[in-house]
This record gives C-alpha cells, sequence and structure tokens, in this order.
C-alpha cells in the first residue's frame, strides 16, 4: 500500500473574527497550506472538509475554484478533523488519488457548548434540570483521578501555565497572555476542581494539510511528514464517557482512547516511548493530565512528578501542547485536529521558531477526544 | 397554601411516592442478557435485543465521583430558576445495577466525598409561575441520617 505524507500545511489563526465567515477563512488555511506544498488548487484530486457549525463547508469550492473536484463533508464530534485527515492519507494509500487535501473550519458563538440533548439521543429532562453540560465529564472525571492517582490541583494549574506559556510565543493562538499557576488557582471554580482559567472555549480558525503519495514527494519538498497511522475509536461498553445519563457497574472498561492510541501505535510499528512531542486534546487541565495516561505517554500517577519537573514543557522530555493545545487556541471542532497536526508538522521540520523543541524530533503524535465518547490518533514521523 | 408538585418527566421514578410506593428510581432490565439502564430503555446497548422490564433501581448507593456546577448552564434546555444557586452533581453507584448520573442535594465540595453513602431522594429544581413545583431526582450525604 502506498503510503501518505503531508507536504503542506496552512493555518488560520484561531480566535475571533467578528463579521468573517469561517468559509473565508479556510480559504484562507487552504491557500497557506497549498502555498507551502507549492500546488495550486486545480492539482488537488480529492479531499475531505470537516465543520461542526457550516452545514455544508463543500461550498468552499465556490471561494478556490470551481474544478469539479470531489470534496466530502465531515461530520464527527470532536474527531471530525481526525476522521478528515484520516480519510485524505485513505484516498491515497487506496490508491484512489495522488494528491489530497483535509481541511477544517468552525466559528462557534460565544460560551459553552448549548444544544437540545434530543440531538444526542438524550431525553429532555437530562437537559433542563442542569446535568447536560460536558464540563461536568471532565470535572468529574479528573475528580475521580485525582482521588485514585494522588493529582494534586497545583499539577492541573502547571498544565494550565504552561499551556498559556505556550500560546504567548505562538503568533496564531487565541490566549496569549501567559498566566501563573497562583492566578490560575486564584480563578474562581466551575466545576470542582476545575477552574475558568484551566478551560478552553468554542472559539473560530481554520486549518489545511496537503497531502501525497510518499513516491512523489520529492517533488514539493525535502521534508515530507510521514502519517504512520491515524486511528478512530468510539466508547465501549462500560467506559466512563461524557453525556452518560449512566453507564454499567462494575471494572470500568478502557476509555475509547485507550482503543483507539494502542491501535495507532500497533498500525505504526511506534511505540510511546519513541513519542518525542505529543499533542493531546486538553479541553481542560484535567483532561491533559489523564490522555498522557490514557495515551500511553506515562503510568496514571506519575504526570504528578513528570508535570513538576517540567517534562511536558517546550525544552523538556516529552513536550505536551507545544502550541498552547486548547487551552491556549480554543477549540473550533471541524479545525482543531489539523492544528495539532500542523503544529507538529512545524516541529518535525524544526520550524516552531520561538517555540521549537531542542534536538531533532522524530516521532510526533496527535490525539482528540469530545462527544458522544470518540477519540482519534493520529502518528506522524519524518 | 398547599404546594403542588410535578415530576420533571413520567417514567422517570415513581410518582406519587408514597408509604405504598417509596420512591424509586425507574429503570429497565435487559430480559435476554440482564443488562440495567437508566432511564428505562427497551433496545439492549449490550446484546441488542428489544426487549426489557421494567425495574426499581436501588434507593442507596456510594458516591463514585462528582463536581460542582458554578455557573448557570446554557438556558434552554436549563430551565431552572434565574436566580442561580450552585449545585453539585455526581455519579452513584447502585450496587449490581449501574452508575447513575444525579444531581446531589449538598452543593459544597468540601462536604462529599468520594465512597459516601448516598440515598434517593427529589428536589424540587424550579417553580412555575403558578406556584407549581417541579422536582427531579437527587442524592443526598446518607450519613447525615445518623449524628
Ligand atoms: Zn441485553
Amino acid at each position: 500500500m502506498t503510503e501518505a505524507v503531508i507536504i503542506g500545511v496552512g493555518l488560520h489563526p484561531f480566535g475571533r473574527f467578528p463579521g468573517k465567515p469561517a468559509l473565508d477563512m479556510g480559504a484562507d488555511a487552504v491557500r497557506l497550506a497549498l502555498a507551502d506544498a507549492g500546488v495550486n488548487w486545480p492539482q488537488i484530486q480529492g479531499g475531505y472538509i470537516g465543520s461542526y457549525e457550516v452545514a455544508n463547508p463543500d461550498a468552499i469550492v465556490a471561494r478556490l475554484g470551481l474544478t469539479g473536484v470531489p470534496l466530502r463533508g465531515v461530520f464527527n464530534g470532536c474527531a471530525t478533523a481526525g476522521t478528515s485527515v484520516a480519510l485524505a492519507a485513505r484516498a491515497i494509500e487506496t490508491g484512489e488519488h495522488d494528491l489530497t487535501i483535509a481541511i477544517g473550519l468552525d466559528k462557534h458563538p460565544r460560551g459553552a457548548f448549548a444544544a437540545d440533548p434530543s440531538v444526542a439521543g438524550i431525553p429532555s429532562w437530562y437537559g433542563q434540570t442542569g446535568l447536560f453540560l460536558t464540563t461536568h465529564f471532565f470535572g468529574m472525571k479528573i475528580n475521580r483521578y485525582m482521588h485514585d492517582h494522588g493529582i494534586s490541583h497545583e499539577t492541573l494549574a502547571r498544565v494550565a501555565a504552561k499551556n498559556f506559556g505556550n500560546a504567548a510565543r505562538n503568533e496564531k493562538a487565541w490566549r496569549r497572555t501567559p498566566l501563573s499557576v497562583a492566578e490560575i488557582l486564584a480563578s474562581p471554580v466551575l466545576n470542582h476542581p476545575l477552574r475558568q482559567y484551566m478551560y478552553c472555549g468554542p472559539d473560530e480558525g481554520a486549518a489545511a494539510l496537503v497531502l501525497c503519495r510518499a513516491d512523489q514527494a520529492h517533488r514539493y519538498t525535502g521534508k515530507p511528514v510521514r502519517i504512520r497511522s491515524t486511528a478512530l475509536r468510539s466508547r465501549r461498553l462500560g467506559a466512563f464517557e461524557v453525556q452518560s445519563p449512566s453507564f454499567p457497574v462494575g471494572e470500568v472498561v478502557a476509555s475509547p482512547t485507550v482503543d483507539a492510541s494502542r491501535e495507532a501505535y500497533e498500525r505504526a510499528g511506534i511505540g510511546p516511548e519513541d513519542v518525542d512531542v505529543a499533542q493531546l486534546q486538553d479541553t481542560d487541565a484535567g483532561s491533559e493530565v489523564i490522555h498522557m495516561a490514557e495515551n500511553g505517554l506515562c503510568k496514571d500517577g506519575e504526570q504528578e512528578r513528570l508535570i513538576a519537573e517540567g517534562a511536558t514543557e517546550i525544552g523538556g522530555r516529552l513536550p505536551v501542547n507545544t502550541d498552547g493545545g486548547l487551552l491556549g487556541n480554543g477549540e473550533p471542532i471541524g479545525a482543531s485536529g489539523l492544528r495539532q497536526i500542523h503544529e507538529i508538522v512545524l516541529q518535525l521540520r524544526g520550524a516552531a521558531g520561538d517555540r521549537q523543541i531542542p534536538g531533532t524530533p522524530r516521532v510526533g503524535y496527535t490525539h482528540l477526544y469530545g462527544a458522544p465518547g470518540v477519540s482519534a490518533v493520529t502518528i506522524l514521523s519524518t | 397554601m398547599t404546594t403542588t408538585q410535578i415530576p420533571v418527566a413520567e417514567g422517570l421514578f415513581t410518582w406519587p411516592p408514597d408509604e405504598s410506593t417509596p420512591l424509586r428510581l425507574i429503570g429497565s432490565e435487559c430480559t435476554a442478557c440482564g443488562l440495567v439502564s437508566f432511564p428505562a430503555a427497551s433496545d439492549c446497548v449490550r446484546c441488542a435485543s428489544t426487549e426489557s422490564k421494567e425495574r426499581l433501581l436501588a434507593e442507596r448507593g456510594t458516591l463514585w465521583t462528582y463536581t460542582t456546577q458554578d455557573f448557570r448552564p446554557p438556558s434552554p434546555p436549563y430551565d431552572g430558576p434565574e436566580a442561580f444557586e450552585p449545585y453539585a452533581v455526581g455519579y452513584i453507584e447502585l450496587p449490581g445495577e449501574l452508575l447513575v448520573e444525579a444531581r446531589l442535594t449538598e452543593p459544597d465540595p468540601d462536604k462529599l466525598r468520594i465512597g459516601q453513602d448516598m440515598r434517593l431522594t427529589l428536589v424540587p429544581y424550579r417553580v412555575q409561575d403558578d406556584g407549581t413545583e417541579v422536582v427531579t431526582f437527587a442524592f443526598a450525604p446518607a450519613e447525615e441520617e445518623t449524628p
């Protein structure tokens, strides 16, 4: 099977852009990715475009050129971008296309995600009585995890401080003001033990990746980034997942992150010990802590020491969310995972500027998690 | 004045609870594999059977985890009072049955602890314009009963 490589990346800044439609942000990201790859839009043979808010993101062709390209819309919750890149890669791997694009764009209103529970197959009373909040799940999951594995409130604050600090070095990030551990611990509790500055917010932005066959990459770039594997898994019965009015009693089943991660490592022939830089879903500071273990990057409870030592900072042994992660960038759902890959590509190229990790990183890892209990993992290498 | 109460939804808990029908959550049990579900569901997510029977769930359990809600949730879907009072939510493990998510009567996280005994109760989470209280199920720390 042919391998897919990334030859171009483009990122529209994440944040708030009043008056600018999501499709325009997407078009900007695509043009940056095309320019980075040295490719023209008419050369693109197929693609996948993901969004949560835009019903027909494939309408972007009217901005880019009506070339007749097959562009398929993707809608897969928080794993939307992971799905887009997986499908764009698969189209190359199976020989359908030689040159593809993965695009993500979104423009969310301010504040916590609000929706009619019925769209998630959940009864109305669950929303009416104040249970239908994704933030509850994150608060409850990290509260239990702290109880079981000895994670402190300071560690949560250190994660947030790190990500805001990294975002301050990223001109395309949304939250670029560094915050101290003390400032974060002084912010109001939203969902115990999580505080205001420990949560990411929905926002706006777009990202795009140009992919081609590995054996043709030399035509475009000297530094292709290989897509070693992609994996997506939904929740299994017994897993503790977001928006669950109940779940079965007994041994708690592993999260879909654990399942997707294992599959991705196996397919890549790469182990957690080989990962040089990681981008993990940090919907909140607790999620980053938990996801370190769920993605095999440490054992449960080791985070307390690793984070105190600075292991996950730029310059540490295992840098996590070098571009500021979701805490620093916010979450335009359709674009979020492509933003993660954009950062890994820069890091593996040695082109991440002020936030470049030291040495010669060879393997990068990205991970998404969200409603209704779905995880996507992508493993990349030079 | 007598306050009228109505349940937030039919079929969620026994209503009206009295001495002959004490307050219980109404779940279901798959007739093929025995999986217990709440709210009651005809479709089984374990064995894909579409046959189930009603099962009233245990009224006591232990707190598996919890969090607090310190800001007013987006409305809709939330339809609690405009004057927001923080509340807590958690998962209560009903032994041999399931873990159920519920509001907790104790809003202070310092007074909650994983593993503590909890008991089913009702809370009027909203008052309609005509004074009718809308009630939903909740769990209260059970230790309070034994000084
Ligand atoms: Zn069954």
